[in-house]
């Protein structure tokens, strides 16, 4: 390979050096023109603010520039597949933005009179009522703000539950395949967090579950299908084992996408589970949020469900705010206002779009094209556990070993492929973790030149090119970045320099 | 169906070579009794059109505020964004990206969120920032948490003019984790003396500004009673726009502020999505909840940006992290930070004295009226009135004629006295002399 040309500027074609906007600044200037502000007397209280305050100065041509140059730095779906296993990378539909951004729906105010948000109103309750049928749980409680908040909320539905019955419980187990945030919102929640092993098979081991519940388990937290891509066959015994120990069976359903319109989680007798609409429900990730985090409730749990709420009768909707309006026994509230409301409108956009047909062709594809991958690699790469897999397709780093490259070195190399790699070491209850979830919005075609790319990168790394790999990624905007440096003196914000 | 881009040949293809007979097969570890049949009872799948035409219709049902004359805040606030913002955030590279967990090929993300913490700490008053959180509630209950771990004690102050909102989701995250909040009655008529709630044990004392009833003050005073004995100073903010025209949290000696950052970027959204913003001082910093977008290097010795000190977070440190939260607001973040990079200094302090002089404009006329008072001596783009009655009524009166009057009292903060009559009234640089003819001509009628 020939050396990269070195330019004179620092920019590669269409690869710009791009400055930080501090670094940019024209003092003065400004991108938008605002009228002279009409001549008064202050009411500012003395506390008027002294000095400058240090943004920068740049016009509307150079704020444009600068924010599409640093765009064409990011990998995105739109730009090719991206199998970040558990994150659910699908195809963002543009219909969904369009209505978000209807103007019924943008420039309402939460706090309008209820008589003029009806539609917004109808809005969150058809949403949750997609989710409601899809899930089989009677209720939902539609404001937490992502996954994790979803997750916190559900722990404090049950917590509100066990202590209306006097019955304060102190544990909540969690496998140890468990993503980061459901030990996180045990804690949050306030409980000790006991993590249960996994059996061979990549499941929750039932022996050790059952050894672990007793009177002062509050809940089990399982994600179901796991985060191994696997499907727990025994969850019809497991939710029996925790609810004859008094607890509740909470399901992490960030993995939902896998059974959309194939099977409701209330038939696998869960009492509650939050779901992540910019997951299985194909709002944009953004670049990391914003995210909703529905959560779906058991009839058991459901008055317990946090404030505000919508209800209607024959005079339409209306909104129910606070604890002291409730006739039922909400815990309190968990977000300001009503919920992520306009991911609820592109949410519902998407169930829309594909209908309860749709849905369940979703679901089949998703794990259709996750055991076409596990079965067109587990010969070159290593599989820990049998499939058939569910959405997503876990490998380990056996397939490595001795070839002196890691997971993380395969993935690097995987970029300059123009591939986003796989989620990598998550789970944890496998060595050096590779973990691919295609979507159900990958083409075959797509596929095929992903497997075709992961088998000439292993037979590189087995055929002891090394340094390769420990060289990549070498054709993006930025090499192998030096994470311990920026760890050990953080630098946090731009500041000016020294002169 | 337009998004499954499979043809029927191409699944069987698949299926014969991962060697299953039908797609049901691969769903055979799910129990037979939990296996649906046939699809739920919902309808069937829709073309854009159809979907379009539906959604549109329940739009329609709204009056949204950015098509009437409207006076509402209380924590949202209507403000003109210039079309290049959502033009830019729509960029499929920003808007289909997720987390940047590979920097190499997310710098676009990821040195944007460290301009984001930059002008955030810049316009706070604040040494660092973080890459946002969920909303300026959620931000404010986080921010008493890392409170309560810096002090190791677990009281907190509340004022009784924050925002009822963020007063209910601290109460509700303290409440589980042991913390008790102490909340004085939120009393308009009077400034709070929260110095005197402060003891030994008090983790952090937490007061808006400008406050729920849109009244400013200084704070430097409370901020050395609180270090006095060890304990921290919050600020919360949830009119950012305030901030280019009143002195920053750090500048009053706040620890942490917790702010809502909609105003900048963001549409009213019914309430959501916004931004949560975050900022505090360097050495705290590892107490932080959330993501942080630290500068560094790559093996070219090229300067990069990564996310760093992640060993605060869930997904390394898992029961023992700051935080659960995961997913934040980044797309939010970047409406803001795109807003704000617009205005610069020179346009942000503009907007914020347009703000100011059109609420000074109104309070002034209002004033006037028979029978109704302007109850702030200070404020920035919001106040309260007393009117002659009950001021929920009046609001809904005058929506019934397309016009919002503002924030019923009553509807956030009952048990503050005399609630039934006060009007929260916001202004801002989308007000026109239009709109205040209508809204004095309005209240001149609704309160005869
Ligand atoms: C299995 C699992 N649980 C929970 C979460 C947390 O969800 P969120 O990021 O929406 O808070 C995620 C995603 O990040 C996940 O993959």
């Amino acid at each position: 390979m020939s050396a990269p040309a070195v330019t004179i500027t620092g920019h590669r074609g269409l690869q710009h050096e791009e400055p930080l906007i501090f670094e940019r600044d024209s003092p003065g200037m400004t991108g938008v023109d605002l009228p002279e502000p009409a001549p008064v007397n202050d009411r500012l209280g003395g506390l008027g603010r002294q000095g400058r305050i240090g943004l920068p100065g740049l016009s509307e041509p150079e704020v444009v520039r600068h924010y599409l140059r640093l765009s064409q730095k990011n990998y995105a779906i739109d730009a090719g597949m991206y199998p970040l296993g558990s994150c659910t990378m699908k195809h963002n539909p543009r219909l969904n933005e369009k209505m978000a951004r209807l103007p019924g729906f943008a420039g309402v105010h939460p706090l309008q009179p209820v008589s003029t948000v009806q539609g917004a109103l109808e809005l969150i309750g058809a949403t949750g009522h997609w989710l409601s049928v899809l899930t089989g749980m009677p209720a939902v409680a539609m404001s937490p703000a992502a996954g994790a908040h979803g997750e916190l909320t559900g722990l404090m539905i049950i917590r509100a539950a066990l202590e209306d019955r006097g019955d304060a419980r102190k544990r909540v187990l969690v496998p140890e395949s468990a993503h980061g945030t459901n030990p996180a919102s045990a804690a949050a929640c306030g409980y000790v967090v006991e993590s249960i092993p996994a059996n061979e098979r990549g499941r929750v081991d039932l022996g050790a579950l059952k050894a672990a519940l007793g009177p002062d388990v509050a809940a089990f937290m399982l994600t179901n299908p796991n985060t191994c891509g696997l499907f727990e066959s025994d969850i019809i015994e497991i939710a029996q084992a925790v609810h004859a120990a008094g607890a509740f069976f909470y399901c992490d359903g960030a993995n939902f996408n896998a059974i959309v319109g194939r099977v409701r989680p209330a038939d696998l007798g869960i009492d509650c589970m939050h779901i992540n609409l910019h997951k299985t429900f194909s709002t944009p990730h953004g670049g990391g949020g914003p995210g909703s985090g529905p959560v779906v409730l058991s009839a058991a749990l459901a008055p317990y469900a946090p404030v505000p709420y919508v209800v209607s009768d024959k005079n339409g909707f209306r909104l129910v705010e606070s604890v002291e309006e409730s006739d039922a026994k909400p815990f309190g509230r968990i977000k300001g206002f009503h919920g992520q409301v306009g991911m609820f409108v592109r949410a519902l956009a998407y169930m829309m779009s594909l209908g309860s047909d749709g849905l369940r062709q979703v679901a089949e594809d998703a794990v259709l094209n996750a055991n076409y991958l596990l079965a067109s690699l587990k010969d070159t790469l290593s599989v820990p556990f049998e499939g058939p897999c569910m959405h997503e397709a876990l490998f380990d780093d056996r397939f490595l070993k001795d070839t002196g490259v890691s997971t993380l070195d395969f993935a690097k190399a995987m970029i300059d492929e123009g591939f986003h790699p796989m989620t990598m070491y998550f789970p944890l209850v496998v060595h050096g973790a590779l973990l691919m979830e295609p979507t159900e919005t990958e083409s075959k075609a797509t596929l095929d030149t992903f497997i075709a790319m992961v088998r000439g990168l292993a037979e590189r790394a087995k055929g002891g090119d090394a340094d390769y790999f420990h060289g990549a990624p070498r054709l993006t905007p930025r090499r192998r970045l030096d994470e311990t440096a920026a760890a050990r003196n953080p630098i946090l914000r731009w500041s000016p320099p020294a002169n | 169906m337009r998004y499954l881009p499979l043809t029927g040949d191409e699944r069987r293809q698949m299926l014969a070579t991962i060697g299953a007979k039908s797609v049901d097969d691969l769903f055979r570890d799910v129990p037979e009794a939990a296996r649906l049949k046939d699809a739920v009872d919902l309808p069937p799948m829709s073309g854009e059109m159809e979907v379009d035409r539906a959604l549109s219709a329940m739009a329609a049902k709204n009056l949204p505020a950015t098509a009437a004359p409207s006076f509402l805040g209380a924590g949202a606030y209507r403000h003109f964004v210039p079309a290049a913002v959502d033009h830019l955030i729509q960029r499929g590279e920003f808007l289909t990206a997720y987390t940047p967990y590979q920097p190499e090929i997310s710098q676009g993300t990821l040195q944007y969120l460290f301009e984001f913490q930059t002008q955030v700490a810049l316009i706070t008053g604040c040494e660092v920032a973080n890459a946002s959180m969920y909303d300026g509630a959620t931000a404010c209950a986080e921010a008493v948490m890392m409170a309560g771990r810096i002090t190791k004690r677990n009281k907190a102050v509340m004022s009784g003019a924050l925002h009822p909102h963020y007063r209910a989701v601290a109460a509700t995250y303290a409440r589980f984790l042991g913390m008790t909040l102490t909340t004085p009655q939120p009393d308009w008529t009077k400034s709070e003396d929260l110095a005197g709630l402060i003891d030994a044990e008090t983790a952090c004392v937490v007061v808006q500004n400008p406050d729920f009833f849109g009244r400013l003050a200084d704070r430097k005073a409370l901020a050395d009673a609180c270090h006095a004995v060890g304990a921290l100073l919050i600020v919360v903010v949830t009119e950012v726009v305030s901030l280019g025209a009143i002195r920053s949290p750090g500048a009053m000696d706040a620890d942490i502020v917790a702010a809502e950052g909609q105003s900048l970027g963001n549409a009213l959204n019914f309430g959501g999505p916004t931004v949560g913003l975050m900022a505090t001082r360097q050495k705290f910093v590892r107490q932080l909840p959330g993501r942080l977008v630290g500068q560094t290097t790559d093996v070219d010795g090229r300067r990069g940006f990564v996310l760093t000190l992640s060993t605060r977070e869930q997904h390394i440190r898992r029961d023992k992290a700051t935080s659960n939260i995961c997913t934040n607001s980044g797309l939010c973040a970047l409406a803001f930070t795109i807003h704000l990079t617009m205005l610069g200094e020179e346009g942000f302090t503009r907007m914020a004295a347009v703000n100011h002089a059109n609420a000074v404009k109104l309070a002034e006329r209002l004033a006037g009226l028979p029978g109704i008072k302007v109850v702030n001596d200070s404020f920035f783009n919001e106040f309260t009135v007393r009117l002659p009655k009950p001021a929920a009524g009046v609001v809904e009166t005058l929506a019934g004629k397309g016009l919002f009057a503002g924030v019923p009292v009553s509807r956030l903060l009952p048990e503050t006295p005399g609630a039934e009559t006060l009007l929260l009234v916001a202004v801002t640089e989308t007000n026109t002399d239009d709109d205040m003819d209508r809204l004095i001509d309005g209240l001149k009628e609704a309160t005869r």
